[in-house]
């Protein structure tokens, strides 16, 4: 394969208390993927998203964007986190919350201008919230909510895009409205790295596919690997033992 | 004004475990000087004050304890250690020691020029950095992780906000006291939170409560004989907070339950009016007329709501009978429309 690598793990462990949640997991992302990663619940998938970003602290090993530590390179990557992870009765609108967004490359102090109001608007047209903007966020549907934090994360202008189920809770509208902007992504070139639950819906959402349970199990392109074989291996009766292993 | 950061954070209890961990740090900073130079007692106030936030954000990190539990036994410790200082003091042969108990539940008529002065400074400083690091602030009360993620030091603005209200709760003390401080920390945020939905009108609207509560509560006590400022100034905002809760126009009480009524008899009026509509499908001329008997069956009909009804022209009533009007028709078709399309 002749892309690059946007996202490389190295021997990447984490623990809470004595228990291991990722045990050594080694991970290429290549360019330009839209990719899920799938796994039973507390299989570290969270947990996975949470220390490339370095929200969480590794026991041990190193991720690299690009060729270079995470550390030199935030202003390349964008987060989504799971909605349920914020209080949504905070005093502020939807168009404040996308304009958020800006706040990374305004950097210290400074405060957002115009153009940084500019930019959260067409994000949030992107999105089909432009109605919204001046709604109080607690008066927003999941849905909306979902759709928010995704146009807070189109405003960073990142090349790779990490989203935590975003999913989550939404309808059936919202879930198409939201495939087809990640689709765009993946289309202007960008990689795009989402949590996610629904297993029927891979092969339909994703062209990568990387299954995790504490190791990871494989990744890989959805149509040579997400086969029945390693489905067992992610959430079969095996799990267990690997666990204690 | 800084309260409005502890109530979003939902660490309303925070201001209570600071100024009670400050007791001791007066009571330690009196028996080393041994004067009651007030600005040699707050510097002890801030620097155990700090010292037990520190502790209790130590705790929540390094045991499995909740932050609730933390802030009780903070709280209580520091406060017990204060208390057993201060008796401590007493016992001693020490002209400077009485009104150290004033810390307690203070005693506004204790500020000197300096006090004020020094509370004037503080405040201009806070309002400083609040509107220099506003941007920070909002969003790391909003969203800490994601704020990680654009690059900016969390701990930092963590550390910058509680440092603040560290020091706006030890300047208090000598108004409000130890024990009624965080009554004044909360209760202007909380009330400014019932009037607004934008960040900046709440934090305006609740320095502007603390201020109106700290001058009424001043003038009260003031003009009547011994009533001592601090309680009075933190029932005053109290009342501010019991205002708000009825009657904020959106998240009031009041205007709530009145919508609810509303709402109520609207939904009871569409369904007598869905009833009748039902009853007169079966005729081909809609206003057909029928007897208000058939309407007993319906368990939502009673004479108020056919009046209201009549009012709004949807029905017209002869003797014992009723028809629909054309306009009546209509409204039912449309309500039952609606209905099925959900």
């Amino acid at each position: 394969m002749n892309k690059n690598i946007a996202v490389k793990i190295d021997d990447l462990t984490v623990a809470y208390n004595y228990k291991p949640v990722l045990w050594d997991i080694d991970l290429e992302i290549p360019e330009g993927v839209l990719m899920a990663i799938v796994g039973p619940n507390g299989a570290g998938k969270s947990t996975l998203i949470k220390s490339i970003l370095d929200i969480l602290k590794p026991l041990a090993g190193s991720v690299s964007i690009y060729g270079k530590p995470y550390k030199n390179q935030r202003h390349l990557v964008a987060y989504v986190p799971q909605k349920g992870s914020v209080d949504w009765d905070f005093p502020t609108t939807a168009l404040d919350v996308v304009i958020m967004g800006t706040y990374g490359s305004l950097g210290w102090i400074k405060r957002p201008k115009q153009k940084e109001k500019k930019a959260a608007l067409e994000a949030l047209e992107k999105v089909g919230m432009l109605a919204f903007k001046n709604r109080q966020i607690s008066q927003l549907s999941g849905g909306q909510q979902q759709r928010i934090f995704l146009a807070r994360a189109l405003v960073q202008n990142a090349s790779i895009y990490f989203m935590d189920e975003p999913f989550q809770g939404v309808d059936a509208t919202t879930e198409v409205a939201i495939i087809n902007i990640l689709k765009e992504l993946r289309k202007a070139g960008k990689t795009v790295i989402v949590v996610h639950h629904d297993l029927q819906t891979v092969p339909e959402y994703f062209d990568w596919v990387t299954f995790l349970n504490v190791k990871k199990i494989a990744t890989g392109p959805v149509k040579d690997i997400f086969n029945d074989d390693n489905l067992t291996k992610t959430y079969g009766i095996n799990y267990k033992v690997s666990i204690q292993g | 004004m800084l309260g409005s950061f502890a109530v979003l954070r939902k660490q309303s209890l925070l201001g209570d475990a600071i100024s009670h961990a400050a007791l001791p740090g007066i009571a330690i900073a009196f028996l080393l000087t041994g004067a009651k130079n007030s600005n040699i007692l707050l510097l002890g106030a801030l620097i155990s004050g700090l010292i037990g936030t520190f502790w209790i954000r130590g705790i929540i990190k390094k045991t499995h304890l909740k932050s609730d539990t933390a802030l009780g036994l903070i709280l209580s410790l520091f406060f017990g250690f204060g208390m057993l200082l201060l008796t401590f003091i007493q016992k001693q042969p020490n002209a400077n020691q009485a009104g150290l108990d004033k810390y307690l539940f203070g005693q506004a008529a204790t500020l000197l020029i300096s006090d004020v002065w020094l509370m004037a400074i503080v405040t201009s400083a806070c309002l400083i950095v609040l509107l220099l690091f506003w941007k920070e602030f909002k969003i790391l009360l909003f969203d800490a992780d994601y704020t990680k993620t654009l690059g900016f030091n969390t701990k930092f603005i963590d550390i910058l906000i509680t440092s603040f209200i560290v020091l706006a709760i030890v300047l208090g003390l000598q108004t409000v006291g130890v024990v009624l401080m965080s009554a004044m920390l909360l209760a202007p945020a909380a009330a400014a939170r019932q009037w607004t939905n934008s960040l900046g009108v709440m934090v305006a609207l609740a320095a502007t409560f603390g201020a109106c509560s700290g001058v009424m509560g001043t003038a009260i006590s003031a003009s009547q004989n011994n009533l001592s400022t601090g309680p009075v100034i933190v029932i005053v905002a109290g009342i501010f907070v019991l205002i708000s809760f009825i009657f904020s126009p959106s998240r009031g009480l009041l205007f709530k339950q009145i919508r609810f009524i509303k709402n109520r008899r609207d939904l009871e009026l569409h369904k007598t009016l869905a009833f009748m509509y039902n009853i007169a499908e079966t005729h081909e001329d809609i206003s057909h007329p029928h007897t208000i008997k058939i309407l007993n069956n319906f368990q939502g009909y009673t004479k108020n709501t056919l009046k209201k009804l009549v009012d709004k022209q949807y029905v017209t009533l002869t003797g014992n009978t009723w028809s629909l009007t054309e306009l009546g028709y209509q409204k039912a078709a449309n309500l039952y429309n609606q209905q099925n399309k959900e």
